[in-house]
């Protein structure tokens, strides 16, 4: 099959490239582009390791087809740090709350939680639950991520109140 | 996990679309959300020369919630169904069935035409949509034709749509004011397919009742219906499980699937009475 021509723009940044309209996204991030923050944990569209943000939806990169998403904005956990390269606020508060253990879930976790947060600043622990469902971890039991993005909900909103 | 190659297509409008489906005749396939055919492509179940991906196509989009009808085009997102306001207030069983349906990635990305177009047993839409007593609008060579959903299923991963048509819109008349509605699904854990699951509305002396998973098409039951319009739970229970066929898989057991579909039935019976009025 002949190849195609692929441009995506990720973590803000015009990436080119070649590509199999058959190469799934999650191959094209850690092989093309080594971008290796989202992982491969079951790549039968269970685990939500692979999440990305794709134009402002949380997608699993092992179920969509490169072809699929060319010409898209995508975000890696890579692009979640702060400008200067320092932990943003959903890394920071993962760290500080224990909501990692082996971290293999973490990228995943954390890209999913940001959309989550993006569409509902202040959730419940029911409503992070509900939205958290699409990512399995294996480690902590969960309580900890719950808490995690329930401190970074607080954080951000007092940032956001404090630029005001 | 790594599917067979093909040719990409990603057509601006559905005439280009189905003609592209025309050149290639069965070695074409659409593509919606993909989240049920690349795990198929994934498995080598599925493998198709040309894939349409029929994402840039403006006419399959857009929820419209009329008095009487509301219409989904056939692109329109599980994601969709659920944040959308006006269609919650009008079809309130909508909503709370796409809500259980996978899990917030995956409701993203798949669609309400792909749901229902798919033909696999486990899908939650086409029951849903037989109960409401939907149509789907199907675009081909030779025109546009509608299919009633209650018509539209013959076997597992067979429909009423020729290879050449693209599933295009799905029309569903609003239920009168006064009917309960209620979607009740039994699953192993978040993101399973129903081991059983049932859509009933009921009020104004009518009822519909549908069940899904439970044979190879989405089972409606004209009896199970009209026992419980009639206000015979009892009778509309029976008749149902008269008519499910359900077989012995790893979500358990056939007699286990008869006990979960019954208990399923009733507290959506419940829960749709308690609604309605
Ligand atoms: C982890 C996981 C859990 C899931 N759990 C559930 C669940 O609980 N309940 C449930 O109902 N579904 C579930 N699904 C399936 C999911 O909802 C799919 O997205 C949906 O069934 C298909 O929609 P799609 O847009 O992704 O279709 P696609 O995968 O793109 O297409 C599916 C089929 O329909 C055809 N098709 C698509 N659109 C059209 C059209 N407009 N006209 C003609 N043919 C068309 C395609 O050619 C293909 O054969 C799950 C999927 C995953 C990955
Ligand atoms: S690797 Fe994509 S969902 Fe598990
Ligand atoms: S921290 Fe190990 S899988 Fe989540």
């Amino acid at each position: 099959m002949s190849k195609m021509h692929v441009k995506l723009t990720v973590n803000g940044k015009q990436v080119d490239g070649l590509a199999e309209p058959r190469t799934l996204l999650i191959h094209f991030l850690r092989e093309d582009l080594k971008i290796t923050g989202p992982h491969i944990g079951c790549e039968t569209s269970h685990c939500g390791a692979c999440t990305v943000d794709i134009d402002g939806k949380s997608v699993k990169s092992c179920t969509a087809f490169v072809a699929q998403v060319n010409g898209a904005e995508i975000t890696t956990v890579e692009g979640l740090t702060n400008d200067d390269g320092s932990l943003g606020v959903l890394q920071e508060m993962f760290r500080e709350h224990h909501g990692l253990q082996c971290g293999f879930c973490t990228p995943g976790m954390i890209t999913r939680a940001h959309r989550l947060l993006q569409e509902n600043p202040n959730p419940t622990e029911e409503e992070i639950r509900f939205g958290m469902a699409g990512n399995l971890c294996r480690c902590t039991g969960y309580q900890n991520i719950v808490k995690a993005i329930s401190a970074s909900a607080d954080l951000l909103n007092a940032q956001k109140e404090a630029a005001e | 996990m790594i599917p067979a190659g093909f040719e990409y297509h990603r057509p601006g409008d559905i005439a280009s679309a189905i003609g592209i489906l025309q050149e290639y005749g069965d070695e074409a396939r659409v593509i919606a959300g993909g989240h049920s055919l690349i795990p198929m492509m994934k498995l080598r179940m599925a493998e198709m020369g040309h894939l349409v991906d029929l994402q840039a196509i403006e006419e399959l989009k857009g929820i419209e919630v009329g008095p009487d009808t509301v219409t989904l085009g056939a692109m329109v997102t599980q994601h969709e169904l659920i944040t959308h306001s006006g269609l919650a207030e009008a079809i309130p069983l909508i909503r709370e069935a796409a809500l259980q349906i996978a899990d917030p990635q995956v409701r993203y990305m798949g669609t309400v035409g792909g749901n229902v177009a798919n033909g696999d047993p486990g899908n939650d839409m086409p029951g849903l949509m037989q109960c409401l007593n939907a149509s789907f609008e199907l675009s081909g060579p030779d025109g546009n034709r509608t299919v009633a959903a209650r018509d539209f299923y013959e076997a597992a991963y067979f429909t009423a749509r020729e290879d050449e048509e693209i599933l295009i819109r799905i029309s569903i008349p609003v239920p009168g004011a006064g009917v309960g509605q209620a979607y009740q699904k039994q699953k192993r854990k978040i993101g399973d397919y129903a081991t059983a699951a049932a859509a009933v509305m009921v009020g104004n002396g009518q009822a519909s009742v549908a069940m899904t998973n439970l044979a190879d098409t989405p089972i409606w039951s004209d009896e199970a219906s009209t026992a419980l319009a009639g206000g015979d739970v009892e009778g509309c229970v029976a008749a149902m499980l008269d008519a499910i066929d359900p077989v012995a898989d790893n979500r358990g057991p056939v007699e286990f699937k008869k006990h979960v579909a019954a208990v399923v039935l009733r507290r959506a019976i419940d829960r749709a009475q308690s609604r309605a009025g």
